[in-house]
C-alpha cells in the first residue's frame, strides 16, 4: 500500500472501483462541500474535489478535501500546474497529508482564458508529468524536488488524467507511458461517449501493458439537456460527442431521462472492456444524480470494503 | 531577430501627458519601423494627432537604430528641441525607450507596446518565435519551441485540449506539440517523445532576475 486510502485498497483488491466528483462553491461556504459529500459517500469509493476547474476561482480543493475528510470521506485532491509553482505545490502536499488526504490527481489545467481570470498570469512552472515524478519523488525518497530531505512520510496514492479524445490520437498512449513511467498509480479519463475509439485506445493501452501498471478508470459525464449536449459537442476542447447521443437527446421527451440512460449505456459498456479498473462520474454541477447512476448501473452498495 | 511593437491606445498616450504640454518625438528606423509602428510615417502621423489635441511639438527624429549607443549622439545633435520640451514619446519598443531614458533628463513615455522577439510569416502577420528563455529545448522539440508555441508551455507533449492540431485557446492558432510531433514523425524521431523531460531551471529566465552575462572579446 502506498497511501492506504479507500480508492488504493478498493483497486488493489481487484475490485471495479467508482468515483466521482464534486466542484467547491464560488464562496465560502463548508456546507455546499458537506451537502455534497453526505449525498456522494454512500455511491461511491472517493469524491474528486476540483481545482479552480475551467479556470474559474471556487474554494481550493484542499479545503473541500478537508471537509469531506471530516464526514469521513475519501477525497481525492486534484491540483492543476496552472495556479501554483513548485514550493506551493509541494507545501499544499504536506498540508494535504497532515489533514488526511492522501490521493492526489495530478493536472495540466484549463487555460485561463476559459475562466473568470482570463488576464491572469498562467505559472506551469512544472508540468501534469513533472508534477507526477515531485510526488513520487516525495513519496519514495522522502524528498523535495531540490533533493532536500522532508521530515516524515508522504503517503499517497498518484493520480493523473488521460484523454483518449485529445490529438495527435497515436501520441495518447505514448503520453499515458510517460504518465505512468513518471510514477501514477491510477488514471481517471475524459468523457467516455465514442465507445468504439475508446475500446480502441483501450486495446492500445492493454498492448502496452500499462493496465498492469496502473488503475484506469474511465470517465462518464451524464447529459442532463440538448444544450448542454450541443454545448459539449461543439465548443468543448477534447470532448467527444457523437452526433447520434444529440440527435438521441433532441429526439427525447425527457432529456434528463435520456441523459440517465446514455451513461448508463456507456458504463454498462466499459464494465466490460479489458483493463478498465473503474468508472469515474463527473457530474457537472449536476450531483444529485450520481446516487440513481450508481444505482441504476448496478454498483451498489459503495463503498464496498 | 525582429522585435515585434504595436501602438498603445491613444487614450493611454495621451493620457501620460496630462502634465506635459511641450513635447519631443522619437522613431526608429529598424524594428519599428518595420512594424509600422515608428517610422517616419507614423511619428509624422502622431506629430499632428498631438498637435490637434492641443500639444506643442518640439522636434522630432527617427533614429536608425534607438537601442543603439548613437542614440546619445542623436539626443545630442538635437539638443535644443529636446531640451524644448517637457517629456519625450519614443515610438521605438521598450529597448529604445530605455536608451533614449539613459541619456535623456526629461521624463520618457512609451507609444508602443513590446510584443515580442519575432518573425513576419507573411506581409503583415507577425509571429513568436523565441522567448529567450536562456536555457533551449529545441533539440527534443525538432526545432519547434514549445514554451513559445504551446499556450502552457508544457514541455512533454500536448494537453488534453489539443485538437485536430488546434489548440484549444483558439481554434486559429495550430497545437505546437501536433507540430512537433508531426516533424518528429517525418524525421523519424518519435521516440524522442518518449523520454520524460525533468523539470526545468527556470534561473536562466526571467525568473531569476535581470539577466547578465560578459562575453570574453
Amino acid at each position: 500500500m502506498k497511501a492506504g486510502t479507500n480508492l488504493e485498497k478498493i483497486l488493489e483488491n481487484g475490485r471495479f472501483a467508482v468515483t466521482t466528483e464534486a466542484g467547491p462553491p464560488k464562496g465560502a461556504g463548508a456546507g455546499v462541500i458537506q451537502r455534497k459529500g453526505e449525498l456522494l459517500l454512500h455511491c461511491c469509493d472517493a469524491i474528486n474535489i476540483t481545482d479552480n476547474q475551467t479556470a474559474i476561482v471556487r474554494m481550493s480543493s484542499l479545503a473541500g478535501c478537508a471537509l469531506l475528510k471530516q464526514l469521513g470521506a475519501d477525497p481525492v485532491m486534484q491540483i492543476v500546474c496552472r495556479d501554483r509553482n513548485r514550493l506551493s505545490i509541494q507545501s499544499d502536499v504536506l498540508g494535504a497529508v497532515a489533514l488526511g488526504v492522501g490521493n492526489i490527481l495530478c493536472l495540466s489545467g484549463d487555460h485561463q482564458k476559459f475562466g473568470n481570470h482570463p488576464t491572469a498570469k498562467n505559472v506551469f512552472d512544472i508540468d501534469s508529468i513533472q508534477l507526477i515524478q515531485t510526488l513520487k519523488k516525495m513519496r519514495d525518497e522522502k524528498k523535495f524536488l531540490c533533493d532536500e530531505d522532508i521530515s516524515g512520510e508522504v503517503p499517497i496514492f498518484i493520480g493523473a488524467a488521460a484523454n483518449p479524445y485529445a490529438d495527435p490520437f497515436e501520441f495518447r498512449v505514448t503520453r499515458l507511458a510517460k504518465k505512468v513511467k513518471a510514477g501514477a498509480d491510477f488514471i481517471q479519463t475524459q468523457a467516455v461517449y465514442d465507445v468504439a475509439k475508446f475500446v480502441k485506445w483501450m486495446e492500445m493501452v492493454t498492448d502496452k501493458g500499462l493496465d498492469k501498471e496502473a488503475y484506469i478508470l474511465a470517465g462518464v459525464i451524464p447529459i442532463r439537456s440538448v444544450g448542454m449536449a450541443r454545448y459539449m459537442r461543439d465548443y468543448v476542447s477534447g470532448v467527444s460527442v457523437p452526433d447520434e447521443i444529440v440527435t438521441r437527446m433532441e429526439e427525447s421527451k425527457s432529456a434528463k431521462e435520456e441523459g440517465v440512460k446514455i451513461v448508463l449505456e456507456i458504463i454498462e459498456q466499459i464494465k466490460e472492456i479489458p483493463g478498465v479498473h473503474g468508472v469515474h462520474i463527473m457530474a457537472v454541477g449536476w450531483e444529485e444524480i450520481i446516487p440513481e447512476i450508481v444505482e441504476r448501473a448496478e454498483l451498489l452498495p459503495r463503498p464496498i470494503l | 531577430m525582429k522585435v515585434i511593437t504595436e501602438q498603445k491606445p491613444w487614450d493611454e498616450v495621451i493620457e501620460y501627458l496630462k502634465k506635459h504640454q511641450k513635447v519631443y518625438l522619437i522613431g526608429c528606423g529598424t524594428c519599428a519601423t518595420m512594424c509600422h509602428t515608428g517610422g517616419k510615417s507614423e511619428v509624422l502621423e502622431m506629430k499632428d494627432k498631438l498637435e490637434k489635441a492641443g500639444k506643442k511639438v518640439t522636434g522630432w527624429m527617427v533614429i536608425p537604430s534607438a537601442c543603439d549607443e548613437l542614440t546619445r549622439d542623436a539626443l545630442t545633435e538635437n539638443i535644443k528641441d529636446v531640451e524644448a520640451a517637457d517629456a519625450i514619446l519614443v515610438m521605438a519598443c521598450a529597448f529604445g525607450v530605455q536608451t533614449v531614458a539613459l541619456y535623456a533628463n526629461k521624463p520618457v513615455s512609451p507609444v508602443l507596446n513590446t510584443l515580442f522577439v519575432g518573425k513576419e510569416e507573411s506581409p503583415g502577420y507577425f509571429v513568436e518565435v523565441c522567448a529567450q528563455c536562456g536555457s533551449c529545448v529545441l533539440e527534443q522539440t525538432a526545432a519547434i519551441c514549445p514554451l513559445v508555441k504551446c499556450a502552457k508551455s508544457l514541455l512533454n507533449g500536448p494537453c488534453g485540449g489539443s485538437v485536430e492540431g488546434k489548440c484549444e485557446i483558439d481554434p486559429d492558432i495550430p497545437c505546437a506539440w501536433q507540430m512537433i510531433y508531426d516533424r518528429l514523425a517525418v524525421l523519424g524521431q518519435l521516440d524522442k517523445l518518449e523520454e520524460i523531460q525533468p523539470v526545468r531551471d527556470w534561473s536562466t529566465s526571467h525568473s531569476g532576475g535581470p539577466r547578465k552575462i560578459t562575453i570574453n572579446t
